[in-house]
Formats: C-alpha cells, structure tokens, sequence
C-alpha cells in the first residue's frame, strides 16, 4: 500500500482523495488495509445522524438539479459533502459516458468549491443501481472528513431497491404525471424510502400525485416517511426538502427488506470477484456445465 | 513498469478516466461529443464536463475524477489562449502526469505551440476516430507523455 498517497488523502489533499478512490474502485487497494493502517480515522462512535444518503428514481425525474439546490444549500451552511455519481457502464465494450457533472454547478461557486466533492462512477460490472465497491468509498470519504455522502444512482425503475445495500437512508425522487393512483400502490422501491421528493412541482399533477403517494403509505403499516413537493428548476421547496434530508431518520420500515439487499449485493460481489467467473461463463457458453454445477463451484470459494 | 507511481498493467486492466471538455466562450461541441463516444465504445470511462468551462473548473475536474487524459476541443480560434492556460494550470496543481489532447479548429502553424505548452496531440476536422484510439494506446505506452514532463514527443496527426 502507498502509505504517503493515504495519508496525503487523510490530510484532505483532493488529488490524493481522488487516487485512493480509484484504487478501492480497482481493488489495488482494500479498504481493509487502510484501516488496519490508520485504525484512528475510523470511529466505531454511534452518530446520531446519517452518514450517507442515496437519491434515486426513474431517468429524467430531476435527481441531478435537485442535487445540486441541495449542495448549494447545505455548502452555504458550511458542511463539506461529497457526491458519489453513478452512470451505466456499457455492458457491450465495458465503457461509460458519465455526464452527472453537466448538472451541478454548485462547485462552480468559488465560496463553495472547497466543501464540495464530486466523484462521477460507472457500474462496471455491477448489476444494479450502485456498484458495491462504492460502499467502500462512502466509508473511506466519511472517515477522512466528508461529512455527508449522497449517492446518485443510475435512473432507475420500480423495482430497483439495490442501493439500499450500501446507505444509510433512501430518498426517492419522483415526478408528476407518473401514472395514475394504482402505479403508487404497486410495491417496490417506495416501500423503501426513508423520504420521498416529488419534482417538477412546476408542472401540474404534482401535487396530485404526492397525495396519491402519501395516500398509499398511509393505507400500509408504520410510519409514512416525508414528502416533499420541490421544483429545482425554480428554486421551490429547495430549503424544505434540505432540512428535512439533514435530519432524515431512519423510518426503521423494511429493516429486513434492506438487509435482504445488503446480503444479495455481498453475495453478488462475491460470484463478480471470483477468479473461476471468466472460465465458468466460458464453459456454460460452450454448454459443458450447467448453472447449478456452476454456481456449487462458485460457491466453494 | 511503473506510470505517475501506477503500474501500467493495472492501467490497461481497468478503463481509462478520461476527461473531455470544452473551454472557453464556445457553443459547438459536436466534435467533443464524437470523441467522447468514441472513447466509450473502446471501454473508457469518458467525464464530459459541458459546456463553456474554466482552465480552473477543468484542471479541478480532471483532479477529483483523477483522470489520467484530459481531451480539450476548441471551434472559436480561442485555443491559443485556452489550451496553454489549462496546461500551466494542470502542472501548477501538481499533475504533471496528465496526459493533454486536443482538437477542433486549430490552424497547422499554431500547433508547434501548444506541443511546448506539453500537449501531445492536437486532431484536426477528418481526423479518422481509430486514429485517435491509436493515439491514446501510444501515449499510455511512454513514461513521458505527462502534461508536465518536458518530453519532445508528440503524435503526428493526419489532418
């Protein structure tokens, strides 16, 4: 391990941040090894508050704008976040346009610039919303001083509920005209949310489906998480929805529900990782094994 | 071998970060937009920054996305400017290493400039896209192509 490189990104210098980021994201450095090196850093003390936080929702829905009302607001109150964005790898050539960056242009701000960090990521090999990997880049950012770590995954559809496996709350940003009442009452992702945004109150039918929204959480068992009406394009129930996501709590619903996600990502990783998956695809493709023999080998790791 | 303190069959492993951007008061980025196609569809990881950005907004891109090529593309006759500002900036934040390409309209006689600023490409309009994949394959090879490395070499471009 590159000791100086480590500690160069614990003492906050950002071309260092960025390095170790990527050697987590290439595994030529685990996350591990770091804290078996700097033990200090990581502190097991219960926070009263979260540490990070994913945003996600279909494409086009307003994820990217509405991050970037939320940074500027919470960069004017001083907290140093970091913003981890995630683009589609192709699954075809393994290659990624990401373009999250386009959007945010509260790092543009010279006053804001240095509590902003913004990392964009593709999926690589990941299925899903949020590579694993990434867990170990929120925690990493988290012990080196990032206050606050917000995920933004791939759009995503209804029933993508993987990125529960690596944070600590899910809001879930939706926006108008998303179908009639039956379309909030179909379970998936909502179930999830620890707060949901409706964007683009701008544009009529938002309203009405936030109350579609609340209806169906009312109709379920626990607590109905917040819901915030926003338009980040005009600027409105931007310091709303920023409050209430700093404080955020943990709606304690699908306890269960997340950890099934944690537990299928690990285990995803583990098959992912695996130094036989290049040969054992190659022998189901040539048809001299079968998917259950596979997945035994895969499983004596 | 060891590449910027990284070993170059690690870099080849995994996709290249590549950060393609537009500086300046310059609106056309059809150009930016076929390379930065072309470097996805042979597996890189391409960072488009958008329009209109500043030396400083660029050179901190390619920093926080730890980028090892920056691409620039310029249609406003402004690169003399733009291009060498980019590249005092990118040595001045200690990334030497950086590998520097450009393009767009950027006249034969204004290119032996850009060379000493440490760009070690610059693709004129025609320029076959296969070319610059080649480009990016020979530049990771050296130990010397950085920004900010002094080295004499440079791509010899066909159009």
């Amino acid at each position: 391990m590159d000791l100086q490189l480590v500690t160069d990104a614990i003492q906050g210098d950002r071309r260092s941040i960025a390095r170790v980021l990527s050697s987590l994201e290439n595994r030529t450095l685990n996350l591990s090894d770091i804290k078996d090196e700097f033990p200090s850093i990581f502190t097991d003390s219960v926070q009263d508050t979260w540490s990070s936080l994913a945003i996600t929702g279909a494409p086009g829905v307003g994820k990217s704008c509405l991050i970037d009302k939320i940074l500027i607001d919470w960069s004017s109150k001083g907290i140093k976040t970091a913003l981890l964005a995630i683009d589609p790898s192709s699954p075809r050539t393994g290659g990624a346009l990401l373009g999250d960056r386009v959007r945010i242009t509260a790092i543009d701000n010279e006053q804001y610039k240095d509590l902003i960090y913004i990392r964009s990521i593709a999926t690589r090999k990941s299925s899903g919303s949020a590579p694993l990997i990434v867990s170990d880049m929120v925690e990493f950012l988290s012990a080196i001083g990032w206050e606050r770590v917000i995920i933004e995954t791939v759009g995503s559809g209804q029933s993508e509920v993987r990125c529960a496996a690596i944070t600590d709350r899910i809001v879930v940003v939706e926006g108008p005209a998303r179908g009639d009442g039956v379309q909030a009452e179909k379970a998936g992702l909502l179930e999830l949310a620890d707060a949901v945004i409706v964007n683009k109150s701008d544009i009529s039918g938002a309203s009405q489906h936030a109350g579609e929204i609340k209806e169906s959480f009312e109709l379920g068992l626990g607590q109905t998480p917040p819901i915030i009406l926003t338009s980040a394009l005009l600027g409105e129930g931007i310091e709303e929805a920023s409050s209430v996501l700093l404080e955020l709590e943990d709606t304690g619903r699908s306890k269960k529900a997340k950890w099934r996600e944690r537990l299928l990502a690990h285990h995803e990783r583990k098959i992912l990782e695996s130094d036989k998956l290049d040969e054992i695809l190659h022998n189901l493709a040539i048809g001299s094994t079968s998917v259950e023999s596979a997945l035994k080998q895969l499983g004596e790791d | 071998m060891l590449l910027g303190g990284r070993d170059f069959e690690d870099l080849m492993r995994e996709p290249l970060r590549i950060v393609v951007a537009k500086p300046g008061l310059d609106g056309h980025d059809r150009g930016a937009k076929v390379v930065a196609r072309t470097l996805r569809d042979a597996g890189h990881e391409v960072i488009y920054t958008g329009l209109r950005r500043t030396a400083q907004q660029i050179v901190e891109t390619v920093r926080d996305e730890d980028a090892r090529f920056l691409g620039l593309s310029s249609l406003s006759g402004a690169h003399n400017h733009l291009f060498p500002k980019v590249c005092e900036l990118l040595v001045k934040e200690g990334l030497h290493d950086v590998i520097v390409f450009g393009g767009g309209i950027i006249p034969s006689e204004d290119r032996e400039e850009l060379f000493s600023c440490g760009m070690k490409a610059i693709f004129g309009p025609g320029t076959p896209t296969a070319e610059i994949l080649e480009f990016i394959v020979k530049a990771c090879e050296r130990t010397d192509a950085g920004v900010g490395q002094n080295s004499e070499w440079h791509w010899e471009s066909s159009a």
